[in-house]
């Protein structure tokens, strides 16, 4: 950068350990709360450092189930999870990057009704009408599979909004040097934008990925069996249970469980997300 | 802003665009136009007839205390989100950007609670600042404080607040500091001989520079304190204590589920629709003048 303070360094260094801190309390509280056994948890003095009951606990999320009264081991909600949020990254990747390539390239009659007809999907969620499509999802007889989890929530503008932004920012000398070479719109596509929009892409992907795994209310009303439970809808039937006591320590093992892979793919696509977003830098 | 030059295809665009307008139609329209027909229909208590009653829904809904209270919550919940979640985020990013040693650690530190859900979040939150079992809740109880978030609605609001801002802080920094890592350091670098401080140069040149994510965070900002927010407020409270965090989009669900009134379920279903569709057309027209592309 272009001037050194120590003070300003010393106030930078403050400020972001406190975010680091304040980010990181409640997920290092739940761990600790999946290390200690029930009484130790619900007795309200849970010591701040991790207890012995780390393997049991999560032996019994994973391979047993929470809850006393719906035992639903929290392994195959894992892979319900995985197939859904894959499926549902990759799904609006493809439609998105078509799409903002019509709309960004090509002139067309009725280009600006297309994209604001998807446009409008980015302001409504599928919470907004979640009980007509849940009509239309079980008269496609979709109720219970992955694809009734994973289309209706592909149905949106965000990854076209991205794309088309990331495609305005690419100089347009590129484009007519493509077709001074003879390029038509596939090579273009494939040759100059599809290798230009990788960290775009990878961006978008982090961010399906995630939105696809942390789905909440759809899930919910959509699984009708157990077996088709995500994960994230599996923790509060944990916590609400008609027994009188939460069982908290596994409840919480299965929060750490639920965090591990997106927190993951975001840890591990990071370099990749950021690289292409600093080439200004070198 | 538009490109140009462009190709001249007829049919590849139409066809570019199929797999989206299909799904789109699908799984959106489809759904959203029943729920506007369904919004003035009233069905028997079986779902075995239904009859069409024009505006009564409308009607009920807008006689109805609770959603005037629903529309206040929602209206406070949003502001205190979204104004607390962009501020912080933003100041963070930009000490992040600093050329700090340990800048790259930071990151990584700061952005991975991005991957945690909505629902995850609030159930976090709630452990902490539980009542009978929470680690902050002791400190708070010595001092002769009666926080409840399970009986106060103003307890159980600051809950779901704090617990939708963490949740977003990472996601506002990831986009703020991207954004902040593409500005050209020789930007910064005219600013500094030419004599502006820190200060001015953030206000000058990197805040304007920002503003398409600012513009892109804006929007995503709303939707996500408007829908994304129902896992935090279902998992900590749903909805309750007497109402207090019943936010728009949770008044839709809990009206249609646990009511099972479709029909003035279908009716609050749109006017939301109404509020949001403007809010998003006045926000696209007004912001993107000012964006810098």
């Amino acid at each position: 950068m272009v001037e050194h303070r120590p003070l300003n360094d010393i106030i930078a260094y403050a400020i972001l350990t406190l975010g680091v801190f304040i980010v990181a309390f409640p997920v290092y509280l739940a761990f600790i709360a999946s290390t200690h056994d029930a009484a130790t948890v619900v007795g309200g003095n849970m010591p701040l450092t991790p207890g012995s009951h780390t393997l049991d606990n999560y032996y019994r999320a994973i391979f047993v189930g929470g809850s006393r009264t719906s035992r639903e081991p929290v392994g195959h909600m894992l892979m319900n999870s995985f197939i859904s949020a894959i499926g549902i990254a990759l799904g609006k990747i493809f439609i998105s990057i078509l799409s903002a390539y019509a709309v960004v390239y090509f002139r067309f009659p009725f280009r600006k009704t297309a994209f604001w007809i998807i446009f409008v999907t980015l302001m409504l969620p599928v919470e907004v009408r979640i009980y007509p499509t849940y009509k239309v999802v079980a008269d496609l007889k979709m109720l219970d599979t992955y694809a009734g989890l994973i289309m209706p929530l592909i149905a949106s503008a965000t990854g076209t909004l991205l794309f088309r932004q990331f495609f305005m920012t690419i100089p347009e000398e590129l484009l007519e040097a493509s077709r001074i070479d003879g390029a038509g719109p596939f090579r273009f596509f494939w040759d100059t934008l599809l290798p230009l929009s990788v960290t775009t892409i990878a961006a978008l992907f982090v961010i399906q990925f995630i939105y696809g795994w942390n789905q909440y209310l759809w899930p919910l009303l959509i699984t009708t069996q157990d077996s088709m439970q995500t994960i994230v809808t599996g923790i509060k039937k944990m916590l609400y249970t008609t027994d009188e006591l939460a069982e908290w320590q596994l409840a919480m093992a299965t929060a750490i469980l639920a965090m591990l892979p997106p927190v993951a793919v975001v840890v591990f696509m990071q370099r990749l997300f950021v690289r292409g977003l600093v080439e200004t830098e070198k | 802003m538009e490109k140009s030059v462009v190709f001249n295809n007829k049919l590849l665009p139409y066809l570019l665009l199929v797999p989206q307008l299909i799904i789109t139609l699908v799984f959106f329209y489809w759904p959203a136009s029943q729920a506007v027909w369904q919004s003035f229909k009233r069905e028997d208590a079986f779902g075995l007839t239904s009859e069409f009653v024009g505006f009564e829904n409308y009607q009920s809904l807008f006689a109805q205390p609770e959603y005037y209270a629903s529309m206040l919550t929602t209206l406070i919940f949003s502001s205190l989100v979204a104004a607390l979640s962009l501020s912080i985020a933003l100041l963070f990013a930009t000490q992040a950007d600093k050329n700090l040693k340990a800048a790259g650690a930071y990151k990584t530190m700061m952005i991975w609670p991005y991957a945690v859900a909505p629902a995850v979040a609030g159930v976090l939150w709630l452990f902490i600042f539980h009542p009978s079992l929470g680690t902050l809740a002791r400190p708070l109880r010595w001092m002769n404080f009666d926080w409840n978030p399970l009986l106060n609605g103003n307890h159980a609001m600051i809950l779901v607040v704090m617990a939708a801002v963490w949740k977003q802080i990472s996601y506002n920094f990831l986009f703020f500091l991207a954004g902040l890592q593409s500005i050209p350091k020789s930007v910064l670098e005219a600013g500094a001989i030419d004599g502006a401080g820190p200060m001015r140069r953030f206000w000058t040149i990197v805040f304007p520079l920002l503003s398409p994510t600012t513009f892109f965070l804006l929007v995503v900002n709303i939707v996500y304190v408007f829908f994304d927010t129902f896992g935090i407020i279902d998992a900590v409270t749903g909805g309750g204590p007497a109402g207090a965090t019943t936010t728009m989009v949770y008044k839709v669900y809990a009206d249609g589920r646990l009511g099972g009134d479709l029909g003035g379920s279908a009716a609050q279903s749109v006017v939301l629709m109404v509020i949001v569709i403007a809010l998003t057309a006045i926000q696209f027209k007004y912001v993107e003048r000012k964006v810098q592309y």
